[in-house]
């Protein structure tokens, strides 16, 4: 789509764009080049000069079993915190799209979780079941279930799964709805009228005209769960045990801030960058796709 | 809607009932983290030590809140709410401001290098800072904005979401609204100031609800360039709160300070309720 009036003149434009064009080349373009430049060299163990390694970088996190550990482990990760946080979502939307009155105030309570950082919902879930003082962790300790998550690697990755999938049921759970409402009642009906109980409504008309929204959350939520967890890991975790819970965007900060470990850190944010990529335009093509929907 | 007149789909009696108490149940579970940070806010380190700790607020809040507010654990947490409030102005000003700007340019004008650098602004959607922050932080050290407002908020603005946004909606301005201005002679700022920049009221307001959010939560960044507890932002300070050994952490405090970041952002997006979906909508499509 293009604008068929224009104004003239190339200088005023130049300077409109240019604090966004300096930004990003300074914040964005510089750094991102860097960390592709990087990759390819390793620094000597003094830090004085790099020493270029082609693609060695990629070859030896490609062989190290721990990157490898962290892909499946992240995986693992974003499918459950997909999973668990559009299930839920998807059941209270649904529940309360069939509420004539006072969705509207379930709405607002409901969606109080996704101003929490996720960083704070760390806290929060931590505090839980924290292993001297949490309540929940108590309560599983007099049932006759020791909860360690610090021990035990199972339950660190179900601690950050919960913590992390928490704030997204708001979030989910407002397009659900959204969707639901944009759902012709007379469609609805006309199904009731011919003797179709709610499930089976349910299966056969409701799922399929929320498949593009539910499409969109798998994507968003996907994105989510790789980029934006770091600080309920952190929070809780820190990654462990043994690595457990150390997620790809997690190892970047472990090996590069903690490890100094610069080059196989850049390596690993250039392997993220198509990652990225690759979901970006799955998300897009999606998107098209949507509009002819 | 004709919702009303119909309900022949939408429950009643013991049923309707039952969809209520579904929804209340699915309320208490989502809010049950928040009711026990807030319990634990309200009562002393020796009743949270003793577990299992009370579900019920305890008569410490005042005491509790005042100790977080303004002496805190490393810095007062009066310090940190300040700091956050801040970086989440200035970047959703900032994004918005520098956003305006370049879709105006880029809608609005034809220039050399336009199509390359509606190019670049589009590649920047697809890097989270996350995956180069190696580089980034060498960036800002490089400035001498380590401990900065000006390195907590720039890097962060370095994203084109807004612009496209701001894009896609001056798209649908009517073109009969420009060549009026244009056959008035007005100039191409006047047009930008006393035609566009108010029809993208609604816009701008939803944006800064969903930045400022955005914002407020940063976790990663401020925790890698704020080594000065005095420039550390409230959700990062909290992890910063936990004693590094083995002892108890200071729950009271800690959870206090876990109420007081999330009030900021609960109210606005609470409060402008409506702004703040569809701001969200506009965004991620």
């Amino acid at each position: 789509m293009e604008k068929r009036v224009k104004f003239r003149g190339w200088l005023l434009p130049l300077l409109l764009i240019a604090p966004q064009v300096v930004v990003s080349a300074v914040f964005f373009f510089y750094p991102a080049g860097q960390a592709i430049w990087q990759s390819l060299f390793i620094p000597d163990p003094f830090g004085l000069s790099m020493k270029w390694v082609g693609l060695g970088n990629f070859e030896y996190l490609l062989s190290d079993r721990y990157y490898r550990a962290s892909f499946v482990t992240t995986a693992v990760f974003s499918i459950l915190v997909t999973l668990s946080s559009m299930i839920p979502a998807l059941f209270l939307a649904v529940t309360a799209d069939r509420l004539i009155k006072g969705s509207g105030v379930y709405r607002t309570l409901l969606i109080w979780p996704y101003a929490v950082a996720p960083a704070v919902a760390g806290v929060l879930w931590l505090f839980m079941f924290n292993t001297r003082v949490g309540v929940v962790s108590w309560y599983l300790g007099q049932l006759g279930y020791d909860w360690n998550h610090v021990l035990n690697g199972g339950e660190a990755m179900g601690l950050v799964v919960v913590a992390s999938a928490w704030g997204r049921i708001s979030y989910n759970f407002l397009f659900f709805f959204a969707a639901l409402q944009a759902v012709p009642r007379s469609v609805i009906e006309a199904a009731a009228i011919d003797g179709a109980h709610f499930w089976r409504r349910f299966w056969t008309i409701v799922l399929p005209l929320l498949s593009p929204t539910t499409f969109f959350l798998l994507v968003v939520n996907i994105v989510y769960s790789f980029f934006e967890t770091f600080g309920v890991i952190h929070t809780i975790t820190a990654g462990g045990p043994q690595q457990t819970t150390t997620i790809l965007v997690y190892k970047v900060f472990s090996d590069g801030f903690v490890g100094q470990d610069l080059g196989s850190s850049a390596a690993q944010s250039v392997i993220l960058l198509f990652v990225v990529g690759l979901l970006t335009v799955v998300q897009f093509k999606f998107i098209e796709k949507r509009v002819h929907y | 809607m004709a919702r009303e007149t119909h309900g022949m789909v939408e429950r009643r009696g013991a049923g309707l009932w039952l969809t209520h108490v579904f929804m209340i149940l699915g309320v208490l579970v989502i809010f049950f983290p928040i009711w026990l940070a807030f319990v634990a806010s309200t009562v002393t380190q020796s009743d949270i030590i003793r577990p299992p700790m009370p579900v019920w607020p305890g008569d410490q809040l005042w005491t509790n809140y005042k100790s977080a507010l303004f002496s805190g654990l490393n810095v007062p947490v009066a310090t940190m709410l300040m700091n956050s409030l801040i970086m989440a102005v200035g970047i959703a000003v900032g994004k918005i401001i520098i956003s305006l700007l370049s879709a105006f340019a880029i809608v609005y004008f034809k220039f050399p290098g336009r199509n390359l650098f509606f190019w670049l602004i589009f590649l920047t959607l697809m890097l989270p800072v996350e995956v180069r922050i190696v580089p980034t932080y060498e960036v800002v050290a490089g400035f001498g904005m380590l401990n900065s407002y000006s390195g907590l908020i720039f890097p962060l603005i370095a994203s084109a979401t807004a612009t496209f946004l701001f894009r896609q909606f001056f798209l649908t301005i009517p073109d009969e609204l420009a060549e009026a201005a244009r056959v008035d002679g007005a100039r191409p700022m006047r047009f930008f100031w006393d035609i566009v920049v108010p029809m993208s009221r609604t816009n701008v307001a939803a944006l800064f609800v969903i930045l400022f959010i955005y914002g407020w939560n940063q976790y990663l960044w401020p925790l890698l360039i704020t080594t000065d507890p005095e420039m550390n932002t409230i959700v990062m300070g909290i992890k910063q709160m936990f004693p590094s050994g083995d002892d108890f952490a200071d729950w009271p405090t800690i959870m206090a300070t876990s109420i007081l970041a999330m009030i900021p952002p609960v109210i606005v997006v609470v409060g402008m309720q409506r702004l703040f979906i569809r701001g969200l909508v506009d965004s991620e499509k």
